[in-house]
């Protein structure tokens, strides 16, 4: 919608906030009317993703979404089945909203050590805790974070305490179904994890029902001295959605965080993670997936702040389009004066199936330091023909074939992933993109097309 | 019985003619050796029979097994029986070296109308046929080829060859880069695959081959034509001589034509 829209309906119905969010959400709104919506003209970060197809849209609030004080189980009725977005967690804990409001009976907390809490963020916004960090990593500069800080009304808390180590990963569960065509949802998530403390997040955006909707997601991450965090982001909005989503981490010193940006879903995605590594001793681990088809446009973007010495960045993205899919990956490292001894590492590969395909990939290295080892590097590529001849040679077929050497290309990002089982799921889930049915030793050329497969 | 008919074959690779000519008539039960200096067109007869896109067959014929081989894809060539061990087996991350016999054997099962293998069932098999190249159980779970030693990726070869039991194999080049130790191995396998049924065409710079897997019939390739035939002394006696006694005879014959 247009600037005016968004701002005039917040105008209109600010969302319900303490006393010390309001500020902050007036701030933001006045920087979004500011800023408006970016362009592919002037913002060098959007070069290659128009945003018009957003503007354009006169977006409405989700019905249910502004009292969503999560008091009735009775929102089940009528919710849509989530089983297939639930994978790896085990009998984790799990949070659910569905077109941006919290169902209690979706969810379940299971048992959770000792001191460990899982909130809805609309019923959290007065703990010290969330009063304490919530938009302090998330400075909301950039048009959608202000967007979102001004708009959010609900989303997750998860804080762990110094010292806890989570053993089942958490599940924090976005979905919308047919009913948020037309809306936009704000999503906000908040994870504070303690010293030395150790938890396993997986944040899914999924669609459900066809819908088109906009989710405008905005993530917090707070890793404290040698905490360890491993963060599994999966986008898997529906086809006519659209999603921005950005996660910003903090981490301290000798501290772990493993992100993992899979993506697939939308019509017009955008996912960014930016990291920063403030204090001496972190390891950060960046990777990703991104597949498309269709008209889609994939882009993920992320940017790596080394400000203190002897950190290491670790970075793959890989891409794999068919059709007339359009994929983006801009990768930024940035090196402060003070960050002697940084080791940073970053490839982005791309498979390209078809002549219409696209990549524009865009890795970047800018350092201040002269004690550094940073390496980065691209490269984008079609299946290799000799491959397919020797697996043809050999009596597979020649759509297996490719099947086969399309997965293989995404599974050495995945086999990164240390959980077995969020591993075991994301490998299911990109078979199933790029082939009808999970197992391709008995996919059969012909059957149901990839989009039918993932949309279940 | 005719397993392989190849009538006055030409083919081309980037619009340059490698093959100018090739007659060949293969019988089940037999073993013939195709050698030839570099450069000769050996490798790319065993391409071509194995239906490699890079080349392109611009006249002649390829019957086998009564059928218009040239109309097959390769991997209805496979499926029908046709197994070429490749002189530089591919290496393909990201897919285990299990999933991918499995796969192969299942779609030649497939093929022939037969149902899937059980998978333990598969799994039997495949550490019989692994004994049989002495390959370590350890290497299915392994990315095909990727990161295995030249004699490794050899043994896999023959590997698949041996669970796909082909009716017509061809080794391209399979001794090179084999330590004696190796060869015998890899010839091993490929004698006891040797059936009445089936064939095989050995391409070869050497004769070393040759002692362990010894050929009824041996084929001088030169300049894209076979400039002679004749029994397994023809591999020694090019062994004593050289190839330039046969490949001047070819220039000369080029030069006439």
């Amino acid at each position: 919608m247009s600037v005016t829209g968004f701002v005039s309906a917040f105008r209109a119905a600010p969302p319900a906030s303490p006393a010390w969010l309001t500020p902050i959400r007036a701030a933001a709104i006045e920087r979004f009317a500011t800023t408006g919506f970016p362009s592919p003209r002037t913002d060098e970060d959007w070069h290659f993703t128009s945003v018009a197809p957003i503007a354009d849209v006169e977006w409405a609030t989700p019905k249910g979404a502004r009292d969503s004080g999560g008091a009735s189980g009775s929102a089940a009725a009528g919710a849509p089945d989530l089983s297939s977005f639930t994978f790896g967690g085990g009998d984790g804990a799990r949070i659910v909203f569905v077109n941006g409001r919290h169902l209690p009976a979706l969810s379940r907390v299971g048992t959770l050590p000792h001191g460990v809490r899982i909130l809805p963020l609309a019923s959290a916004l007065d703990e010290p805790p969330v009063r304490e960090h919530l938009t302090h990593l998330a400075v909301p500069t950039a048009a959608f974070t202000a967007l979102n800080t001004a708009s959010f009304t609900d989303g997750v808390v998860i804080i762990v305490p110094a010292d806890v180590e989570v053993p089942q990963p958490i599940h924090v569960l976005y979905a919308s179904d047919a009913a948020a065509t037309g809306a936009a949802v704000h999503p906000r998530t908040l994870l504070l994890v303690g010293h030395h403390a150790a938890v396993t997040v997986i944040e899914t955006y999924a669609g459900v029902g066809g819908g088109a909707y906009f989710t405008n997601a905005v993530t917090e991450v707070d890793v404290a001295d040698g905490a360890r965090v491993a963060h599994y982001r999966i986008q898997r909005e529906s086809e006519p959605a659209f999603h921005i989503g950005t996660t910003f981490v903090r981490q301290a010193k000798d501290s772990e965080y493993h992100g993992f940006s899979f993506a697939t879903g939308g019509t017009l995605s955008r996912v960014t993670t930016e990291d920063v590594l403030g204090g001496s001793g972190a390891i950060a681990t960046l990777d990703g997936l991104y597949m498309g088809d269709g008209v889609q446009h994939l882009d993920q973007q992320t940017r790596i702040e080394h400000v203190a010495p002897n950190c290491a960045s670790r970075e793959i993205y890989k891409g794999i389009l068919d059709d007339a899919a359009h994929g983006v990956f801009n990768g930024k490292v940035y090196v402060h004066p003070e960050a002697q001894q940084t080791d940073g590492k970053q490839t982005n590969n791309n498979l390209l199936l078809s002549d219409r395909a696209q990549i524009d990939t865009k890795p970047q290295l800018e350092i201040f330091a002269d004690d550094v080892k940073c390496t980065h590097g691209a490269t984008v590529g079609r299946l290799d023909e000799l491959a397919l001849f020797y697996l043809t040679s050999r009596g597979i077929d020649a759509a297996l074939a490719r099947t086969l050497l399309t997965y293989a290309f995404a599974a050495d990002v995945l086999q990164r992933i240390p959980h077995d089982g969020i591993r075991a799921g994301l490998e299911t889930l990109a078979r199933a993109r790029f082939v009808a049915g999970s197992e391709p030793t008995t996919a059969v050329p012909g059957a149901p097309s990839r989009r039918q497969a993932v949309t279940v | 019985m005719t397993l392989l008919v190849i009538r006055d074959l030409r083919a081309t690779v980037a619009d340059q003619e490698i093959l100018k000519g090739i007659s060949l008539t293969i019988r089940a039960g037999e073993v013939h050796a195709i050698m030839g200096p570099n450069g000769s067109g050996k490798s790319t007869l065993a391409q071509v029979l194995a239906g490699h896109p890079a080349y392109t067959v611009t006249g002649g014929s390829i019957t086998y097994d009564g059928e218009d081989l040239l109309e097959l894809d390769p991997e209805e060539r496979a499926q029908k029986g046709v197994f070429l061990a490749f002189q530089y087996p591919v290496e393909i991350p990201g897919v285990s070296n299990a999933y991918f016999l499995r796969a192969a054997y299942n779609a030649v099962r497939k093929s022939r109308g037969e149902p899937e293998a059980d998978p333990l069932e598969f799994l039997d098999l495949v550490e019989r046929k692994m004994a049989l190249v002495e390959m370590d159980p350890a290497m299915l779970n392994r990315a095909v080829n990727t990161g295995f030693s030249g004699g490794e990726k050899k043994r896999n070869e023959i590997l698949q060859m041996a669970v796909l039991e082909p009716k017509l194999a061809v080794l391209d080049e399979t001794d090179s880069g084999l330590d004696i130790d190796a060869l015998r191995i890899v010839a091993h396998g490929v004698n006891a695959l040797r059936r009445p049924d089936n064939a095989t065409i050995v391409v070869t710079h050497y004769q070393r081959l040759l002692n362990y897997i010894v050929p009824d019939f041996v084929h001088v390739l030169a300049g894209g034509r076979i400039v002679r035939s004749g029994g397994k002394e023809l591999a020694l006696e090019l062994e004593a001589r050289g190839y330039e006694w046969l490949t001047d005879g070819a220039a000369l014959a080029e030069a006439r034509a």
